[in-house]
């Protein structure tokens, strides 16, 4: 009877031949690996990401005086509530994760080649969504960070010639960043970015089925265009498997590992913010993007100023044109990351660099530590047994908000060059130079400081040496002529 | 034999009719649908073109309450709001009083990437949190990556109050 139901069901709905073109089409044994189950993993996350965005939607408000309160009732007062806002949080990380190491994995086993270039490509625009969901997300979450990175973008958007004041008049929705920025964020995060993934996620599957996942590469087995698909076809016959529910094992495990990943980090850590009020007026705030975003963040403040223009409207197209080049410049050929070298290095150069960017990011050295100069504490040791002029110029650096930039004892700003020790490098000439006419990255103190407050501070850095360093000297010193005899 | 030329002709004109048929339902939800299309991506792209003035004359209060030689954070409400904007409608800047009717007056946003620069009095600096911009008392930049001085708004006095125009976010290419 169970069995005439279901064969009923199978002849009307098409289920086994569904199954016979899809789950179960056959891939190469070789495929069958732990390198392969990230893109599986993005999809999962992507999939968990829906259901739990879908449960926050229920709750969440989207308007720019309410959203913030509604972030706290899910924290606070929804069942349940602050676990799914982490879940989405951790979903986001992993996902972005996962993706980066998809990326990284087909590049280096050669998958864009032909004939799977417009899987790569659909992947590129998969890449690109999944960043904008990244992004979009983070200003969903309305805090003072959405706030100022809201203004960090259209700050961006500035910089394009002729057209932008139009273009940070289409992002914020208005002249300035308020209630229909944030709805149009929503409609992007949750409607617009969402459809578009849906589609290319389907286009990217589809892909896979009718050109095959790509084989695992064998050094020296190079693509080409004339043999290739005949070969593969073979190999698929030969040595072939269906995905389910042979091939699908480690994807499964993959899956079961991520899943417990997000749920264990949401229990553990919790949901992200929201951090402070979006209330423009809070201006005590040190803005902070999450971290797929740092290394941006970063390298904003560290590229020199002439070239920051030129380089934020140019390298992301060149970028992401090279991305979309990448299966026409090298289409054939070896597929091995074993010869291919120039793909191994710059992969480890795009990690190495994005990572200590990410890095920088987390403590950001180039910001001033806006509560240094009142909060840190000056270590005895450059107090004890120093003079009243001394010890007044400690009070200037001090008040003066010199700590802020610059550290001592390990505390302070990062900005500039910390002061233990300073005495060693700069003479007393030097030192009073430096502070009345700054110069490098060093503002010009001298019309904000008195000539006493000068002396004072500069007799103080004169101090700052080890008890065994030598001061800094002048390589000449015309007031006293060395001896001859 | 007779039948075959008639059978063809009715086949041709069907055939025709078919043709007809298509181009004309192709045609009409061409046009049915630009006449959906139009609109929505009219709606869509509506806020690509500003309509009318995106700045006017806004009060920061009594001149009083700025006193000389003294900058002051300054808050007003953007003269174009949302009903549900909150208090992201609430712009902050920085009033500085030089002497008499002498002022600037520096919108808040850091003339690198737009982050609320904060005032040290006692350095006399405006400092950046996000990227280590920092600009001196009149506004010009000091150090850092900023590639200009803070944005100034245009200000008057009227009536014992201090007025500035303003209205939009300032960015490189359309300062205040």
């Amino acid at each position: 009877m169970l069995r005439k139901i279901a064969l009923w069901i199978d002849d009307r709905v098409h289920l086994s031949k569904l199954y016979a073109s899809t789950a179960g089409h056959h891939v190469p044994k070789n495929a069958e690996s732990w390198f392969y189950v990230f893109g599986s993993g993005t999809l999962l996350c992507f999939i968990l990401q829906v259901v739990t965005g879908t449960c926050l939607a229920f709750v969440y408000v989207p308007a720019a005086n309410e959203a913030y309160t509604s972030l706290e009732y899910l924290n606070y007062h929804q069942q349940l509530g602050w676990l799914l806002r982490a879940m989405h949080n951790w979903g986001s990380n992993f996902m972005v994760g996962i993706m980066i190491l998809h990326v990284a994995q087909v590049f280096l086993f050669g998958a864009f080649k032909y004939p799977r270039e417009m899987t790569w490509i659909s992947g590129v625009v998969l890449l690109l969504c999944t960043l904008g969901m990244a992004f979009t997300g983070q200003i969903l979450r309305f805090d003072q960070d959405a706030y100022w990175g809201l203004g960090i973008g259209a700050a961006m958007m500035g910089r394009v010639p002729v057209i932008g004041p139009d273009l940070v008049h289409l992002m914020l929705a208005g002249p300035i960043i308020a209630g229909e920025t944030l709805s149009r964020f929503f409609t992007l995060h949750v409607f617009i970015i969402p459809g578009t993934i849906i589609a290319l996620v389907s286009l990217h599957l589809r892909l896979v089925l009718t050109k095959g996942i790509n084989e695992y590469p064998v050094p020296g087995k190079a693509v080409v265009k004339a043999t290739y698909e005949q070969e593969y076809e073979n190999l698929v016959k030969k040595e072939g498997v269906p995905f389910f529910p042979k091939a699908i094992s480690k994807d499964l495990i993959f899956s079961g590992v991520v899943m417990l990943g997000i749920l264990g980090c949401a229990l553990y850590f919790g949901p992200e913010g929201p951090h402070g009020v979006p209330d423009p007026t809070q201006i005590d705030t040190i803005p902070k993007p999450d971290f797929f975003f740092l290394w941006l963040y970063a390298l904003l403040a560290l590229l020199p100023d002439y070239l920051e223009t030129i380089l934020i409207l140019t390298v992301p197209v060149i970028g992401i044109g090279l991305l979309f080049a990448l299966p026409f410049i090298s289409g054939t050929g070896e597929k091995s990351a074993r010869r291919r070298p120039v793909a191994v290095l710059a992969v480890l150069m795009i990690f190495l660099t994005v990572g200590t960017l990410n890095q920088l990011g987390t403590y950001s050295p180039w910001s001033p530590h806006m509560t240094a100069w009142s909060a840190e504490q000056t270590p005895v040791k450059y107090i004890e047994g120093r003079s009243p002029l001394e010890l007044q110029g400690a009070l200037v650096l001090q008040y003066k908000q010199c700590r802020n930039c610059h550290s001592l004892g390990g505390s302070g700003g990062l900005r500039g060059p910390a002061l233990d020790g300073v005495a060693t490098r700069l003479t007393g000439d030097e030192l009073t130079r430096q502070v009345i006419q700054g110069g490098g990255n060093m503002p010009a103190y001298g019309k904000n400081l008195n000539s006493s407050e000068v002396a004072a501070l500069v007799a103080f850095m004169k101090t700052l040496r080890g008890p065994n360093e030598p001061p800094a000297r002048n390589s000449t010193s015309p007031e006293q002529p060395t001896k001859t005899q | 034999m007779s039948v075959n030329p008639q059978e063809s002709r009715a086949a041709l004109a069907e055939s025709s009719r078919r043709r007809f048929l298509f181009k004309l339902g192709a045609a009409l939800s061409v046009v049915a649908a630009s006449l959906i299309g139009i609109p929505v991506i009219g709606f869509v792209l509506s806020s690509f073109r500003r309509r009318g003035p995106s700045e006017s004359w806004i009060s920061l209060g009594a001149i009083e309450s700025f006193p000389a030689g003294q900058t002051r954070l300054a808050t007003y409400r953007n003269p174009y709001t949302r009903p549900w904007d909150g208090a992201t409608g609430d712009i902050p800047c920085w009033v500085r009083h030089i002497e008499g009717e002498k002022f600037q007056v520096f919108a808040i946003n850091c003339t690198h990437l737009g982050c609320p620069v904060r005032w040290f009095q006692e350095s006399a600096l405006f400092m950046c949190p996000c990227h280590g911009g920092a600009f001196y008392e009149n506004g010009s930049r000091a150090s850092g990556p900023p590639p200009r001085g803070l944005y100034q708004y245009d200000y008057k006095i009227e009536n014992n109050q201090l007025l500035i125009k303003g209205g939009q976010l300032p960015t490189l290419s359309q300062p205040v």
